[in-house]
């Protein structure tokens, strides 16, 4: 810390920017005071930025030029974004948050070992600079990818490899052995690059062996780790803020990650190592060739739905990629004022991040009173006329509740089959992500609606009018 | 020095701990802005970035891995923030109808 007239004020602004955020996020315990927590959030930073900047020594010209090009891009990033593509932006800001704090790490590593000298490092500052090395480079490489995945450059798909595992298994010994060697016996710049290299690559093999659905445990468990990147960062610089801003984002992630396994019935590991859907009872029973799925227009379907009394929605991914969030509040006022109670289901590993489906809807104007969880409508599922799933698959597939050798079996799902009646907007009968056939369609309860999820609803609404 | 990485184990640990308890009580309509704002606050990186361009003196290398830094981790706060409120608005929005 550099000793000047700011020598205790500096601290005590960081202790007060941490304060705010946990003010912060304490509020976005509800939606109502959620916003205001943001800007809590937001203010502390500013605190720690101006703080930060009354240390002597400081290159205005360079700082004034990187602020104004991140912030730049970032405001426009946030601006432009689409609802649909949270997640994809989620991811980015996952892998700058956490090639920041890695950068901040390897400039620390040139200052203090990049000299002529070469001097060994310190060993506590030495194990902070190659944590906060390896948790940034993963992060990045491993956000990238992510986003690579959700975008659609790099296939969705599991790549299940044993050579994937084996070289990750590989890199991750490398990149210790090296950072060992680096901290305990002597600093050397090839090998601290090759490090890095490691690292970056083993962000990449991470990520890869995972499927586009289990993207919200992915991007849950990335954004814990940027926040352990930046309080990584903050061992290396001695810097409280950092530590404790990091750790509330680490907590965070983790939460939201065990969240997650848990709405899906499955360890992390299993999501992390094992590649979806190639267990060995993914057969099951997908061939009783004679099963017929009954399929219904948009006039009957308006019928059913007009003359309900209890109607729930269940979205899924495919709401995302048809946009249809503004069409489904459309059907439902309509149907509110016809007085029918309208309720949306949200499974908490629908979409490709946590809260997915709540962001898109909230979007569409859908008052939160209307939201609810697979728990509050299941026991009640009976007195359901109508359950409409739109672009959801395997969180409303039975077999996850009759069949514990499925590989989705004990996950929790949504009852949609206890519905008394169930219409299943999508365009096929195909496989969801998980890869096994879904029973619900050929129950005599369900109909399904074939077509693009928004133009269906389109449809469904303007029948319902004319009712 | 040794005392100063201990204590930040200590600051460390406990702030996990404050970050479970507060996050539980996040509901799940929320997750989402909960993600990007939190985010945003891991772009706390900002401040060790300044530090690296201050201290990187004459290092030229050094002083363009902090001015990386420092745009990375702007971009980080800025876009993270802003997007949070952009949700976080209609969230509340509908509040009012």
């Amino acid at each position: 810390m550099e000793m000047s007239g700011f020598s205790t004020a500096i601290p005590l602004a960081y202790l007060a920017s941490a304060v705010l955020f946990i003010l912060g996020i304490k509020r976005l315990s509800h939606p109502d005071t959620a916003a205001g927590g943001n800007r809590l959030a937001a203010i502390g930073m500013l605190l720690a930025v101006i703080a930060t900047l009354l240390e002597s020594g400081l290159e205005y010209t360079w700082i004034i030029a990187g602020v104004a090009i991140g912030g730049l891009i970032g405001g426009v990033m946030a601006r432009t974004v689409k609802m649909t593509a949270m997640p994809e932006m989620v991811a980015v800001f996952n892998g700058f948050g956490g090639a920041a704090s890695g950068l901040v790490a390897v400039g620390e590593y040139l200052r203090v070992a990049g000299g002529a000298g070469g001097e060994t490092l310190a060993i506590d500052s030495g194990v902070s600079i190659m944590a906060g090395t390896l948790i940034g480079a993963v992060t990045f490489s491993g956000s990238m990818i992510a986003f690579g995945k959700l975008q659609g450059f790099v296939t969705g798909n599991a790549i299940s490899n044993p050579l994937v595992k084996f070289s990750a298994g590989l890199l991750l010994g490398v990149a210790v052995v090296l950072a060992v060697y680096l901290v305990g016996f002597e600093s050397n710049l090839v090998f601290y690059w090759s490090l890095i290299a490691a690292a970056l690559i083993l962000g990449v093999l991470f990520v890869i062996p995972i499927g586009g659905a289990d993207m919200p445990v992915v991007v849950a468990l990335l954004n814990s780790y940027s926040g352990l990147a930046a309080a990584s960062a903050g061992f290396v610089l001695g810097n409280n803020a950092l530590i404790i801003s990091g750790a509330l984002v680490g907590a965070s992630g983790l939460i939201l990650t065990g969240i997650m396994c848990r709405a899906m019935n499955r360890s992390l590991a299993n999501v992390l190592f094992s590649a979806f859907g190639t267990g060995s009872a993914t057969a099951g029973r997908a061939a009783d060739g004679d099963r017929v799925a009954t399929p219904i227009e948009a006039e009957d379907s308006a019928m059913v739905l007009g003359y309900a009394s209890q109607v729930i929605f269940v979205p899924g991914y495919g709401l995302a990629v048809a946009q249809a969030q503004h069409r489904v509040r459309e059907l439902a006022d309509l149907l509110t004022e016809r007085g029918v109670s309208v309720r949306y289901c949200v499974h908490p590993v629908a979409g490709r991040m946590p809260g997915h489906m709540n962001v898109l809807l909230a979007e569409a104007n859908v008052p939160y009173e209307q939201l609810c969880e697979p728990e509050d409508v299941n026991p009640d599922m009976e007195n359901i006329d109508v359950a409409v799933v739109v672009g959801a698959n395997d969180v409303v597939n039975p077999l996850a509740r009759d069949d514990p050798s499925s590989p989705i079996g004990g996950m929790p799902i949504i009852e949609t089959d206890r519905a008394k009646t169930c219409i299943v907007i999508k365009r096929s009968l195909s496989v969801g992500y998980a890869g096994i056939d879904n029973p619900l369609f050929y129950l005599r309860n369900n109909r399904m609606f074939f077509g693009d999820a928004s133009d269906a609803l389109a449809r469904i609404t303007e029948e319902v009018k004319q009712l | 020095m040794e005392g100063t990485l201990l204590i930040g184990l200590y600051v460390f640990v406990l702030a996990m701990f404050v970050g479970f308890e507060l996050i539980t009580k996040v509901p799940p309509t929320l997750h989402t802005p909960l993600m990007s704002g939190s985010n945003a606050i891991s772009g706390i990186s900002i401040v060790g970035a300044l530090l690296v361009i201050g201290r990187a003196g004459d290092a030229v290398l050094m002083r363009w891995i902090g001015l990386a830094a420092l745009i990375l981790a702007t971009i980080n706060v800025v876009g993270g923030f802003l997007v949070t409120d952009r949700m976080l608005q209609m969230f509340k929005s509908k509040d009012a109808s």
